[in-house]
């Protein structure tokens, strides 16, 4: 009998060394079972206008979790009816959350409402596995600047996988202000450590919360925005496909970024957004594209200021330079043509009448200055002037999916003609801003800036402050030179006050403000043309610089002036005056999509 | 014959003092087991461990009424009180209260007792004094022991209480110890041995198998053996026997209850599964593991506290003791029940009385076998089966029977210089 007893006794033994001293993953688990680490999720930063209006906030919303190693799937069938879901989704959503982690939590049910949340909360302890989490949506007040202020997503398994930083079911930027500031939005996760029991109930922190980290609010961003005149220009741009953007050119600040279509940020929030992607995405019109900065054109005849510039510069150019256009420009069989005005004119007249014949000879001559051994290493020399007026780059500014546009390498022409074998004829349409050349409306309107600006700019951007008014964004403030002498300036600037005074583009003329602006019409082989205007006001210590384009809509000063007038009166005082209330009109009704 | 006279010096102070030393410690766990902090005094009656007080302090005035009662009283009385307790468990079969599917309690106002706890006494009483009136033990008095040994348990089964009845099991040792082969014992375990390789292999293919192998090794075994032909029928008869009894346990086993199918194959390792049949004892050995060396200390466990291992307070209170105590208390607790039943072992065996030495023998057994089974399912060696720890599982009916048990053994025990 001793023996039975002594048996028993050391098996009993050996199996508690194996339990209790030999193995120790049963300590984890124990961890495991009694600890949840409950995510606190910081607030995202908020975002305001320039004039300190909150253009992002958060609204709080319930997710349902799921710990899948947790759920006892006997209870599915009570579960699903509390809930309201049919057994077959609840099995195809443990499945899933099953494979990503079993001890992880998962989102089960996104974004319970208030009513539901409050229900599920008294229920919920019946359900091991399951608990809510509080998260937050983003609201946009003022239903605008899509394009600007992005969205926020689901992260997806790319996104985990780069940066430890996210789990399952958390929102990250995906495209905007919320993708670029991603890192300063988002704030830093706090652990609250729990002891729960079986049923998932709460008793108390983890060692008194000792090991609790605590949650750091997102950096809220004071951006250059002007939501007032972004809904303003919203408006103006409804129905048209085109894009406004406008800077503030001493700062660089984006006052206004526009680009139609559009649609309502708040479209893009919580459960409705992969229905409304869907829409937006299918749509022909490209809704979701910023054409402000990812579509490029050919700048048209606002390029000719910058032939006048560098024409000047260079030597080639002066004020009194006299050019002759009988209809247009001829050399051996080319012909460009040009409207009818007074044949003789000088530089600040050729500004104002868009004369295409004075420009083909301006770039003529700056190609085929005698100061360079070859036309290639003059055409090096103009490109390196373009470049360095900020068209054919990148800034670097603060928004995802910024697009260079193009100017033409010297080596693109010579595959095409050869070594030597191309010149400023050959390449003649470049004078008048046709051809090769593409550029970005947000690169137009950094034209008006540095001009308004008389020869530099700083890097555009949303964003200015960070946190507070204190913590200046230090990332634009450097100021980059075009590479042109003040003076040389004033003769372009005053040619581009006579524009909107009695030029291309008098529907751009404000009373009492001098607007200076060049308008732009772009050939297109594909349909009507594209309408540009670029402007600055006032002419003296400019506050704004904008570019407004216009597709298939015909003349620069037809469409793109007008809007572009109402955008700086709007801006610079407030209100649009009883004279141009006609033109606002016939704006806002403008219908060039629906033909 | 002497006057029959009470000395607490004749007492076997080993034995009280084990008993002791359990009780309370198994009360200091359940103590532990339901604490919360709302309810921290150690009389509140609304919580378990208040009322485990009142059963602790019940079972002593208990064993002053054995001490007083003249000990013969058990041995005369034996099928009297047998009887009695029998008749309690039909009662109960008519009357008694369901509690989670088991008709096995009787409900007096707040109180529920559970009669089937007390017919053990009464059966080793009985069985003791069968066996103390035989010269030897041939068929016929083994059938008369099994009568009185599976009587109460075939009413247990009805009750639906399959753990409790498997107790009487148990009985077997002490008609062991009356000269029952030990061959009774061999063949018992190869039976065991072969129920499990059954319920493994369970297709019908890979029992086919099986006994094929099983032919093979018989085969060899004759090869060894070489003697003759009564060999071959006696192993052609071990084969034909092994091979039914195997084809009768995947058969017998289908016609189990499903969750008791589900806590044998979850034993045996044919099914994984944590979160169902396994829960229980796979949280268990969590917090026994996680208990490690010396323990979380006391009221510092928080797999048991929590209320991730079931019923933690009565069949599986081993699990706290380990979680809080670490492998020192429960190994302590471990050696306690081995020296407990050594002691009780060494007693009967001194005994004068047969009746009381088979009563010894029969209160062993059934320490035992509660012991055995209760451990080895916290630890995950055993099936689940819903046995109380006694003397440390909450619940006054199992720890006044136990106490009972015990003490009208010891009482015997004290009489035994009188005797004679």
């Amino acid at each position: 009998m001793y023996g039975f007893f002594i048996i028993v006794g050391i098996i009993f033994i050996i199996r508690l060394i194996q339990l209790q001293i030999v193995e120790n993953k049963y300590v984890l688990a124990a961890e495991n079972n009694t600890r949840r680490d409950v995510m606190i999720y910081p607030p995202r930063g908020l975002v305001y206008d320039r004039n300190g209006k909150l253009i992002v906030y958060n609204e709080a919303v319930f997710d349902l979790m799921i710990i899948p190693g947790q759920v006892d799937n006997n209870k599915m069938v009570n579960f699903c009816s509390t809930i309201g879901i049919d057994t077959l989704e609840y099995k195809k959503k443990y499945k899933k959350t099953r494979r990503y982690s079993r001890r992880k939590a998962s989102v089960f049910k996104k974004q319970l409402s208030k009513t539901e949340t409050a229900y599920l909360q008294e229920k919920l302890f019946q359900y091991p596995g399951f608990y809510v989490q509080a998260r937050t949506l983003r609201k946009y007040p003022h239903h605008s600047a899509a394009h600007l202020l992005g969205y926020i997503g689901e992260v997806n398994r790319k996104e985990i996988k780069k940066d430890s930083f996210y789990t399952s079911g958390d929102y990250i930027g995906k495209s905007g202000i919320e993708k670029s500031y991603e890192k300063k939005l988002r704030g830093q996760k706090g652990i609250e450590k729990l002891m729960v029991d079986v049923f998932n109930r709460t008793k108390g922190a983890f060692h008194n919360g000792i090991y609790d980290v605590e949650a750091v609010n997102g950096t809220d961003l004071y951006t250059g925005l002007d939501i007032v005149l972004q809904e303003y220009g919203e408006e103006l741009m409804l129905n048209k496909i085109g894009a406004v953007v406008a800077i503030e050119p001493a700062t660089g600040e984006i006052i206004s970024m526009i680009s139609s279509p559009y649609y309502n940020p708040n479209m893009m929030v919580g459960s409705i957004r992969s229905d409304n992607y869907t829409i937006l995405v299918n749509d022909t019109f490209k809704p979701l594209l910023n054409r402000a900065m990812t579509s490029a054109y050919p700048p048209g005849s606002t390029f000719k200021l910058i032939q006048a510039l560098i024409g000047q510069q260079e030597g080639v150019l002066t004020p009194r330079t006299v050019y002759t256009c009988n209809n247009g420009f001829y050399s051996g069989g080319l012909h460009v043509g040009c409207h009818p005005h007074t044949p003789k004119i000088a530089l600040q007249e050729s500004v104002k009448i868009s004369c295409n014949a004075y420009y083909c000879n301006v770039y003529k001559s700056i190609i085929h200055n005698p100061k360079y051994k070859a036309y290639d290493e003059a055409y090096l020399k103009w490109k390196s002037y373009v470049n360095s007026m900020g068209f054919g780059i990148k800034y670097g500014i603060d928004l995802p999916y910024e697009r260079s546009g193009n100017i033409p390498k010297p080596e693109y022409y010579d595959k095409y003609y050869g070594k030597g074998h191309w010149n400023a004829i050959t390449t003649i349409s470049l004078s008048i801003g046709q051809g090769e050349i593409l550029a970005t409306p947000l690169q137009l309107a950094n034209e008006a800036a540095w001009i308004a600006n008389r020869g530099y700019y700083r890097t555009p951007h949303i964003v200015s402050y960070l946190g507070d008014k204190a913590h200046e964004n230090q990332e634009f403030h450097e100021q980059h030179f075009v590479g042109i002498d003040r003076k040389y300036f004033d003769v372009v600037i005053d040619g581009m006050e006579e524009v909107t005074q009695s030029g291309t583009a008098t529907l751009a003329r404000i009373d009492s403000i001098p607007v200076c602006g060049k308008t732009g019409t772009v050939q297109n082989p594909h349909g009507e043309n594209h309408s540009v205007f670029i402007a600055f006001a006032p002419k003296d210590n400019p506050k704004i610089a904008i570019a407004v384009f216009v597709e298939n809509s015909g003349y620069g000063g037809t469409w793109a002036a007008p809007i572009a007038g109402l955008m700086i009166e709007k801006y610079l005082k407030g209100k649009i005056s009883k004279n141009k209330k006609w033109i606002e009109k016939r704006m806002l009704n403008g219908d060039l999509i629906h033909k | 014959m002497r006057k029959s006279g009470f000395s607490f010096g004749n007492l076997d102070w080993i034995l009280i003092g084990i008993y002791l030393l359990l009780v309370l410690f198994g009360w200091i766990n359940i103590y532990a087991a339901v604490y919360n902090q709302d309810h921290s005094s150690i009389i509140d009656m609304s919580q378990r461990y208040g009322k485990q007080l009142l059963w602790i302090a019940a079972s002593f005035i208990l064993i002053l009424l054995i001490f007083i009662i003249d000990p013969k009283f058990f041995n005369q009385f034996s099928y009297l009180i047998y009887g009695f307790h029998i008749l309690t468990l039909i009662a109960v079969l008519l009357f008694g209260k369901e509690v989670a599917g088991s008709k096995s309690w009787f409900q007096f106002g707040s109180i529920a007792i559970q009669p089937a706890e007390f017919v053990k006494y009464s059966t080793a009483l009985a069985l003791a004094h069968f066996l103390s009136g035989i010269k030897e033990l041939k068929l016929k008095q083994i059938v008369i022991s099994g009568v009185i040994m599976f009587l109460p348990a075939a009413l247990i089964v009805l009750q639906n209480d399959t753990g409790s009845a498997l107790v009487y099991v148990s009985f077997i040792l002490v008609l062991y110890r009356m000269g029952l082969p030990g061959g009774v014992f061999g063949v018992g375990f190869v039976m065991v041995i072969l129920a499990i390789l059954a319920l493994v292999f369970n297709t019908l293919q890979e029992q086919i198998i099986l006994t094929g192998v099983i032919f093979s090794l018989l085969a060899g075994l004759y090869y060894f053996m070489r003697k003759g032909f009564s060999a071959i029928m006696r192993l052609l008869a071990v084969f034909i026997i092994s091979s039914g009894f195997i084809f009768s346990v995947g058969a017998g086993f289908n016609k189990l209850q499903p969750h008791q199918q589900d806590r044998i194959e979850v034993l045996l390792g044919l099914k994984d599964d944590p979160y169902g049949a396994g829960y229980n004892v796979h949280q268990s050995k969590i917090a026994i593991g996680s208990g490690e060396f010396t323990g979380k200390g006391f009221l510092k466990g928080t797999q048991t506290k929590f209320d991730f291992v079931p019923e933690q307070s009565t069949d599986f209170i081993f699990c706290t003791v380990g979680e809080e105590w670490g492998f020192i208390g429960a190994a302590g607790v471990v050696l306690l029940f081995v020296a407990l039943l050594s002691r009780l072992i060494f007693v009967a065996e001194r005994q004068r009385s047969s009746f009381a030495k088979y009563y010894g023998y029969g209160v062993a057994s059934v320490l035992f076998f509660h012991f055995t089974i209760n451990v080895g399912m916290v630890l995950g060696l055993l099936p689940t089966i819903g046995i109380p720890l006694p003397f440390f599982s909450y619940g006054g009916s199992s720890l006044w029977a136990f106490t009972i048990l015990l003490f009208i053994f010891i009482r015997q025990d004290a009489e035994r210089m009188n005797l004679l």
